[in-house]
């Protein structure tokens, strides 16, 4: 039964990450995305992460596609691309380069033998569990999380700006 | 229950899929995509390793790539506009110098 679940689940962030790379409007890709992104998340609570299943939904579905989508729509770069691509060749190396990328991939992960493949779920992945990590063990990163998106959030006000 | 193994399959083909995707598309709002594609691959296989390791340290690495991704967006996304509002085209083709 888990196994089905997963099976379908990983099927569908397959086929929308295909999408997203294959399709050539840019707005049907975002949506790909936010397909990909909620099977990811619902991995996520299969994996015992219900805090980072809703985290991935509000952070990622919620606020950073808004802002793909509105930037997609302020562009409209939808006629790009449509011209014959003057380097095609060398973009199709990207093929047997990934699947290169792929096996090696395969090979890294594969080849060590961690301990205990299926280990018990010994901590929770709820609110509690990473409350405490984050406020004892990480408080420094997470203190520089703080200071980093206060950075960005100047750093794109300051290039959204119309004159300098 | 299923093995982390088949988690961290499925990141590497998420991975490989983002990095293809960065290399033969011309649009950056599209690659922009794939880097999160990619950057959600990695974060798959954080928290499955975490649960092999049975603690939520994983988890915690998670949540900082995703706070990282946001702040990248927010950057990421208003240097395509300025470009665009520079440039009036939107092809990584042309920008291949970093000053004009």
């Amino acid at each position: 039964m888990a196994h089905a679940a997963f099976v379908v689940v990983a099927a569908i962030a397959v086929a929308a990450a295909l999408g997203l790379v294959l399709t050539r409007n840019a707005i049907h890709g975002a949506l790909f995305l936010v397909v990909n992104l909620g099977s990811i998340a619902v991995l996520y609570a299969t994996l015992g992460a219900e805090f980072l299943a809703w985290a991935q939904v509000i952070v990622y579905a919620g606020a950073i596609m808004v802002l793909f989508v509105f930037a997609i729509m302020v562009l409209i770069p939808g006629k790009e691309e449509t011209g014959p691509d003057p380097r095609r060749a060398w973009r199709l190396l990207a093929l047997p380069a990934g699947a290169l990328l792929f096996l090696q991939l395969l090979f890294a992960v594969g080849g060590g033998r961690g301990p205990a493949e299926t280990a018990p779920p010994t901590a929770g992945g709820g609110v509690e569990a990473i409350a405490r990590l984050l406020f004892t063990q990480y408080l420094f990163p997470f203190e520089l999380t703080s200071v980093l998106l206060l950075a960005a959030m100047v750093g794109a006000l300051l290039l959204a700006r119309r004159k300098v | 229950m299923v093995p982390e193994s088949y988690y961290v399959g499925l990141s590497a083909i998420l991975f490989t899929i983002g990095v293809v995707g960065v290399v033969i598309r011309r649009n950056p709002l599209v690659m922009f995509m794939s880097i999160e594609l990619m950057l959600n691959a990695a974060n798959l296989a954080f928290v499955a390793f975490g649960r092999r390791a049975g603690n939520p340290d994983g988890q915690a690495v998670a949540f900082f790539v995703m706070a990282v991704a946001a702040a990248e967006v927010a950057v990421g996304l208003a240097i395509i506009v300025t470009v665009f509002r520079l440039r009036r085209r939107l092809s990584v083709d042309d920008l291949s110098l970093m000053r004009w």
